[in-house]
């Protein structure tokens, strides 16, 4: 693999839009370390190794802690500083010698985002084929799933009320920026979540 | 609007979260087969206006293919099933057979 060269890596948007509607705002993260893996999420092997690399339990379906992501039955997203992916990927690879996996260090492949306040979920809702009534989504839980036409997964956070965090594709990060700042207009929401 | 419930990963969504992949168990025919048989596999499809069995992928979700039975007239869905058999699974047949018996679905 070639060198990364670190003082290149950026986020692909700078920013923070308060946009208004119920104090939301709106962020780009910093950039996170994020390595794929994927295999069997049954086996005690795997979440081993998982707790050993990042240091979070096995999330269960449809949830998220606060460094690896359920992406599907056989698939995780874990995060940990930017950096700090090929270590992670290193202690999956030996941690799980012999056992059928794949580990990638995927850093730069995605953007995150940070929207925040009290009419977060409304935004959401408006683009996301999901129910985001606020018993049935809560804190942990996440969707891999689209907003507006853009593959996407995001997750309510536990740090604060409201808070949510949101993964894309880098290459849709200044579409989806725009999408959710229209999205959050003044006087835009249905006020029904 | 089709309400699925993906069998791989669980997810409840709404059919634009997934990507239909046309119908079912249909039959290869390859080398040494007939030019009818040839032709009918590559394209002769049902569309019937009722029972349909059809592939289907959780697209924007957990990315794997499925199988699925619906009523292309009503929109119901009879039950959802793995990828990876040749035939509908019986519990399904006999979901169909009812509601064909209820008059919900010719
Ligand atoms: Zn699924």
């Amino acid at each position: 693999m070639s060198e990364v060269d670190m003082s290149l890596a950026r986020p692909l948007l700078e920013g923070v839009s308060d946009t208004g509607a119920g104090g939301l705002k709106l962020s780009v993260q910093p950039l996170r370390g994020m390595v794929t893996l994927r295999a069997d999420l049954s086996e005690a092997s795997v979440a081993a190794a998982v707790k050993a690399a990042v240091g979070s339990d096995m999330p269960g379906v449809r949830k998220a802690t606060d460094t690896a992501l359920w992406m599907s039955p056989d698939e995780l997203m874990l995060l940990m500083p930017y950096g700090e992916a090929a270590d992670a990927v290193a202690v999956l690879t030996e941690k799980l010698s012999g056992v059928h996996h794949l580990a990638v260090d995927v850093s730069d492949a995605r953007t995150l985002f940070r929207l925040e306040g009290s009419a977060a979920r409304e935004v959401l809702a408006k683009g996301a084929p999901v129910d985001l009534a606020r018993d049935k989504f809560a804190v942990g839980d996440l969707r891999r799933t689209r907003i507006s036409h853009v593959a996407a997964a995001f997750w309510q956070s536990g740090d604060g009320p409201d808070v949510f965090e949101i993964l894309c594709f880098r290459s849709y990060a200044k579409y989806l920026w725009e999408w959710l700042e229209e999205s959050s207009r003044e006087g835009s929401m249905p006020g029904v979540l | 609007m089709l309400l699925i419930d993906c069998p791989c990963c669980g997810v409840s969504g709404e059919e634009t979260e997934f990507a239909p992949g046309g119908e079912a168990h249909i039959v290869r025919f390859g080398p040494g087969s007939s030019d009818a048989e040839f032709s009918s596999y590559l394209f002769d499809r049902k569309n019937p206006r009722g029972v349909h069995f059809e592939r289907w992928r959780h697209a924007f979700g957990c990315g794997k293919w499925f199988h699925m039975a619906r009523s292309t007239q009503t929109l119901e869905v009879f039950g959802v099933y793995k990828a990876d058999v040749t035939t509908p699974p019986q519990d399904i047949l006999d979901r169909v057979e009812a509601a064909k018996a209820e008059g919900r679905v010719k």
